[in-house]
């Protein structure tokens, strides 16, 4: 059988869920020989490749890069798996869309101006800073997700349970306490 | 008292003639989701959580209101009715800001729990994200409105229980809201009494004890129990 052509992202988030991962500890091993890692943080991958299998996407759609990103990596992915709760339900990042539509802009303020103990001004390098959305968006309000893998984030066990789903070739499917948010 | 017999889900069941369906059916074991029912304080029917179908009602009634009647047909569970308890369950998640994993309740709450059980895996509603305040000038309590799902079980404990009238709501739709006394800070209220009743009855973080962080608010409902059953059984026992 060919290798499961496998990637993960990190968008708007702590990283938390690709230290969950990490946790999968000697299970990494045991997938090693059914995946080929072809895009993700802990790879030195520049561009997301075409034809990926599945990709476990963490993190809110918080800027433009994000938003980018995303829908390319659609395009190019037969599964999204929504990848923690900042993937599923905006969590953490997206407190700050209560702040009203100008938050883009409020957030930067309070951070860099009010905040700055030396050198304020809010860092504006185009092409390379990418611009704050004014909405913080869960992955499924701006692609079609397939499967959701929450938690803050998702234990070790819940990923496992959630891969050898996939790697069987079965339709992951999460019940009870492995649903639990936070 | 008279007994009515009906079937809840194809058993047979008898219960007294003022008993609601929820009552019937916890002592027939049959487990009907609920979350602003409180055992202990009367019900409203707030959260629409516990609908059930009646054989011959179109509309879907709430357990926890309907009272029982001979020869009904009531089903707990069916594809309908998982359908509406999903979305009633997604929609108090899209419509104030609950963020689990900064929650004083993590693990202790029962819109968390009840979203476990009925496979909530995402939220098909876009969140509102409202803008809501945290009132923390109560020297021994917090209310965070954000995690509020206006269950009432607040306002019944502080009057039927306390019996101190503090919690009260106000507003319309989206905008209702728990308020104290005449819709001021809970610190400057003159009618609380301080028992903290309301902090125990509440099922989210909106209610909590100052000072606890992510995930260590606990409550002990057996308080509430024990109140309950001293006035109504005249027993001063846990």
């Amino acid at each position: 059988m060919d290798r499961l052509k496998f990637a993960t992202v990190w968008l708007g988030g702590c990283a938390g869920c690709h230290m969950s991962f990490m946790d999968l500890d000697e299970f990494l091993i045991d997938i090693a020989d059914h995946i080929e890692l072809v895009y993700s943080p802990v790879i030195d991958v520049k561009e997301y490749p075409h034809g990926v299998d599945v990709c476990l996407i963490e993190g809110a759609v918080c800027n433009e890069d994000n938003l980018e990103i995303l829908h390319k990596i659609r395009r190019r992915t037969r599964v999204l798996v929504a990848f923690g709760d900042c993937a599923i339900t905006g969590n953490v990042p997206a407190i700050r869309n209560q702040l009203g539509l100008k938050n883009g802009e409020s957030v930067l303020q309070r951070a860099y101006l009010e905040g700055a103990q030396s050198n304020p001004g809010i860092p504006r390098e185009p092409g390379i800073v990418p611009a704050l959305l004014p909405r913080v968006m869960p992955v499924q309000e701006a692609v079609h997700i397939e499967y959701y893998l929450p938690g803050c984030p998702p234990p070790a066990d819940r990923i496992k349970a959630v891969l050898a789903q996939l790697l069987a070739g079965t339709e992951p499917r999460l019940t009870g306490a492995q649903l639990k948010f936070g | 008292m008279a007994a009515r017999t009906f079937t809840i889900d194809g058993k047979l069941v008898t219960a007294e003639e003022n008993a609601t369906v929820l009552d019937a059916a916890t002592e027939a074991g049959i487990d009907i989701p609920t979350l602003c029912h409180l055992e202990g304080v009367y019900d409203v029917g707030a959260c629409r959580l516990c609908l059930v179908e009646v054989t011959g009602i179109g509309k879907l009634l709430p357990a926890c209101t309907t009272r029982v009647a001979e020869g009904m047909e009531i089903k707990t569970d069916s594809e309908r009715l998982r359908k509406y308890r999903r979305m009633t369950i997604e929609l108090l998640f899209a419509e104030r800001n609950h963020v689990c994993a900064v929650c004083v309740a993590n693990s202790h709450c029962e819109l968390q729990a009840l979203a476990c059980r009925l496979g909530m895996d995402h939220v098909r509603y876009d969140y509102t994200f409202p803008r809501w305040s945290v009132d923390n000038t109560h020297t021994l309590f917090g209310m965070d409105h954000n995690r509020c799902i206006l269950c009432t079980r607040c306002v019944r404990v502080c009057w039927h229980i306390e019996g101190a009238g503090t919690k009260n709501v106000s507003g319309r739709g989206s905008h209702s809201h728990i308020i104290s006394d005449l819709n001021q800070s809970w610190g400057s209220s003159e009618t609380c009494t301080r028992c903290g009743k309301c902090v125990m009855g509440c099922p989210t973080g909106a209610l909590f004890a100052k000072g606890v962080t992510v995930s260590e608010m606990e409550r002990d409902r057996t308080k509430l129990e024990f109140i309950v059953t001293a006035r109504e059984k005249k027993q001063w026992i846990a």
